[in-house]
């Protein structure tokens, strides 16, 4: 079998997304060598971002240069698809987000590849690629197999512990240009701002996440706590970001972010069903919620029966006396 | 009972866009809803690992109302134009489209095929491609941001390339501006403002639009309102790029995931902060 492209998604600043890491550990375990794709879209790999893309395994780094925004779906699928007859690659591993998913979209018209979407594992079985995933907001569990020589696979971030390479290498960085089509330059990106970075963790691949639903009344500060003491994100349910208490980036749910942190703590939160399939995959479940009936302890790990604003505060206060 | 589709208005397919020509009144807009087992509901994977379609909890996926609510809202901005509901999926999937024909919709078209059952979101989209162009195209397809059920979000930008037409994906504004459509999209911590010329693809949010009820009146208007049905020939597809036959992907395997074991629900008596803290910390979780 031939090598798998990861898509190398990255912050402004050149930082790789940490899921990234995850797409890299899995691809390692496929047959075949893994190689980066680095869209070339004005943030640049460091020395240490290759240095470690070395330590993870990476051989190649090949970076996407064109003369349109590659931040367009049907760009970066144009970019992937050249990439991919360049370098014979089967598989193109991206980050389950909707700007990939897109992209993917795109790619599996223009080069016939299968799309597998928010994937938690990929393996090579019987000579072909086969992918698990859950489903119907985390009930059941899947695998899917590809049946075609070329497949796009989007990963949920946390799927997988992260771990280096047995060798480390050393990538080679090099150049693609790509030429981008009429058809794809439709498409004017008239404007794109990025809200400046937060000091917490990101929501979709934070290992814990605190989300506070309509039960804070709009006051999010215990929920902030909590997660500031625990090093988490912080998350919240529709009602409350439509209600303007916090960004609606930060909703978690089948239409807004879907997480699976090891960590998960409800506060507020009655456990709706278009919530759950945002969050329902996460490793451990907390909720504090003051109706015993409320549907989210029918999936909580750990349940308490009472009112976030004292529980949440003493919470937090008793993990920091026990961290000293 | 199927019947062909009764008159094709427009033999070009995504002739320029009529706003721009004024040829014909207004924008014509195909608006694509999926059925869906309701979420509500407790949904499974049958013995062939293919959603359960048939318990009677089906429903017009509710991301797909926002779609709807966007074209006619469109529409009775501009004075006029015309909203073409069309949907893929086994005979109950009429129910989504009727629903589409109450919300306001002129015109109804369902694709059922035995041989589309098993389609992967590549082979949805190629029916829905191709029941566009027997439509006679369109200057606007709008769809909802995902499926409640599959869940990939590729059908629309799948589609959109298929079609060969601009996609602008996760709309929560949409403006049309003579034949210019413009989106304002929020992504993880980016927000975007995308544009192109019809005709184009947009798929809306949730957060774009609050959809109508069908009120009495358009429940009674949409009982005279014409369901075209259409089957894969009349589309001018095989059978083997479709349906399980045509899909690139195949599930292999489906199980309902086991429940959460060792629930632990405890009693706020004053102390509940404390206990959950030493829950976290005996699990390893801090
Ligand atoms: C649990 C589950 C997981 C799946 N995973 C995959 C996968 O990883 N890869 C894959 O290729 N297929 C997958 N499928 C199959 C795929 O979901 C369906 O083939 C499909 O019809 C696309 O549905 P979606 O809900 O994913 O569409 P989305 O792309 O999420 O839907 C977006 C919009 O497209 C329009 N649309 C979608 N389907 C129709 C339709 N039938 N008729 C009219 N308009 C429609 C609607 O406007 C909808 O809002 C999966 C199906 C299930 C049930
Ligand atoms: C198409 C569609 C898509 C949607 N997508 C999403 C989505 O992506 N994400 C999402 O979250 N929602 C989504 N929703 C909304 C969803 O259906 C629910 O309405 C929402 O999740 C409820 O939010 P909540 O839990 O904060 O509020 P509620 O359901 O009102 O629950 C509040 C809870 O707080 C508890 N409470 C109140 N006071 C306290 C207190 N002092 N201490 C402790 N507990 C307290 C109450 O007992 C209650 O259980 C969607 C809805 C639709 C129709």
């Amino acid at each position: 079998m031939s090598d798998t492209l990861v898509l190398l998604d990255h912050a402004t600043d050149g930082s790789l997304r940490a899921p990234v890491r995850e797409l890299v550990t899995i691809a390692r375990d496929l047959p075949g060598a893994v190689r980066g794709v680095w869209v070339a879209d004005g943030a640049e790999p460091s020395p240490a971002t290759i240095a470690e893309l070395g330590v993870l395994g990476v051989t190649h780094v090949h970076r996407l240069v064109a003369d349109g925004d590659l931040h367009v779906a049907a760009a970066l699928a144009a970019g992937l698809a050249t990439l991919l007859a360049e370098t014979g690659a089967h598989l193109v591993l991206a980050v389950s987000t909707f700007e990939n998913k897109e992209a993917a979209g795109h790619l599996a018209v223009a080069s016939g590849a299968a799309v597998v979407t928010d994937v938690d594992s990929v393996v090579w079985s019987d000579e072909r690629l086969v992918a698990g995933k859950t489903v119907f907001a985390g009930t059941w569990t899947t695998s899917t197999a590809v049946r075609t020589p070329l497949a796009v696979i989007t990963v949920k971030p946390n799927s997988v512990p992260v771990t280096d390479a047995p060798e480390p290498v050393t990538p080679q960085v090099g150049d693609h240009a790509v030429a981008l089509d009429a058809g794809v330059g439709r498409v004017r990106l008239v404007e794109r701002t990025e809200q400046p970075a937060s000091d917490r963790p990101d929501l979709t691949s934070a290992h814990v996440v605190v989300v506070g639903g309509r039960g804070t009344e709009g006051d999010f500060s215990s929920v902030e706590e909590l997660a500031d003491v625990l090093g988490g994100a912080v998350g919240a349910t529709r009602v409350a970001t439509d209600e303007g208490w916090i960004g609606h980036e930060a909703q978690i749910g089948q239409t807004g972010v879907t997480i699976s942190p090891r960590l998960y703590i409800g506060a507020g939160v009655s456990g709706a069903v278009h919530h759950r399939g945002g969050m329902q995959a996460s490793g451990t479940i907390v909720a504090v919620n003051s109706d015993p009936d409320a549907p989210i302890f029918e999936i909580a790990d750990f349940g308490v029966v009472g009112d976030l604003r004292t529980v949440l505060p003493q919470a937090a206060a008793e993990l920091r006396r026990l961290k000293g | 009972m199927r019947w062909k589709v009764a008159a094709v208005r427009r033999t070009e397919p995504f002739a320029p866009a009529s706003v721009a020509d004024g040829n014909v009144p207004g924008v014509r807009i195909v608006v694509c809803v999926k059925h869906v087992p309701d979420i509500q509901s407790d949904r499974s994977l049958g013995a062939t690992c293919r959603t359960v379609r048939d318990g009677g909890d089906g429903t017009l996926n509710e991301l797909d109302e926002n779609a709807l609510e966007a074209a006619l809202s469109l529409v009775e901005a501009a004075g006029e134009g015309e909203v073409v509901v069309l949907t893929v999926g086994p005979d109950d999937a009429v129910d989504a489209v009727r629903k589409g024909l109450q919300m306001g919709a002129d015109e109804a078209v369902h694709v059922v095929d035995d041989a589309i059952a098993g389609s992967d979101a590549i082979g949805t989209a190629r029916v829905l491609a191709a029941a566009i162009r027997h439509l006679g195209g369109a200057d606007l397809v709008v769809t909802g941001m995902a499926g409640l059920d599959g869940l990939t979000s590729v059908v629309p930008s799948a589609l959109a390339a298929l079609l060969d037409v601009p996609a602008l994906p996760l709309a929560a504004e949409l403006v049309l501006d003579g034949s210019t459509v413009r989106v304002t999209r929020h992504l993880d911590r980016v927000t975007e403002v995308l544009e192109a010329d019809l005709p184009a693809l947009v798929s809306v949010t949730d957060q774009a639009n609050e959809p109508r009820y069908p009120n009495f009146k358009g429940i009674m208007a949409a009982r005279k309102k014409p369901v075209t049905t259409l089957a894969l020939a009349d589309l001018g597809l095989d059978a083997d790029q479709v349906g399980e036959a045509g899909a690139r992907t195949e599930v292999l395997e489906a199980a309902p995931r086991p429940v959460r074991e060792d629930r632990v629900l405890v009693h706020d008596t004053g102390d509940a902060g404390v206990r959950l803290a030493a829950y976290l910390v005996e699990n390893q979780l801090v």
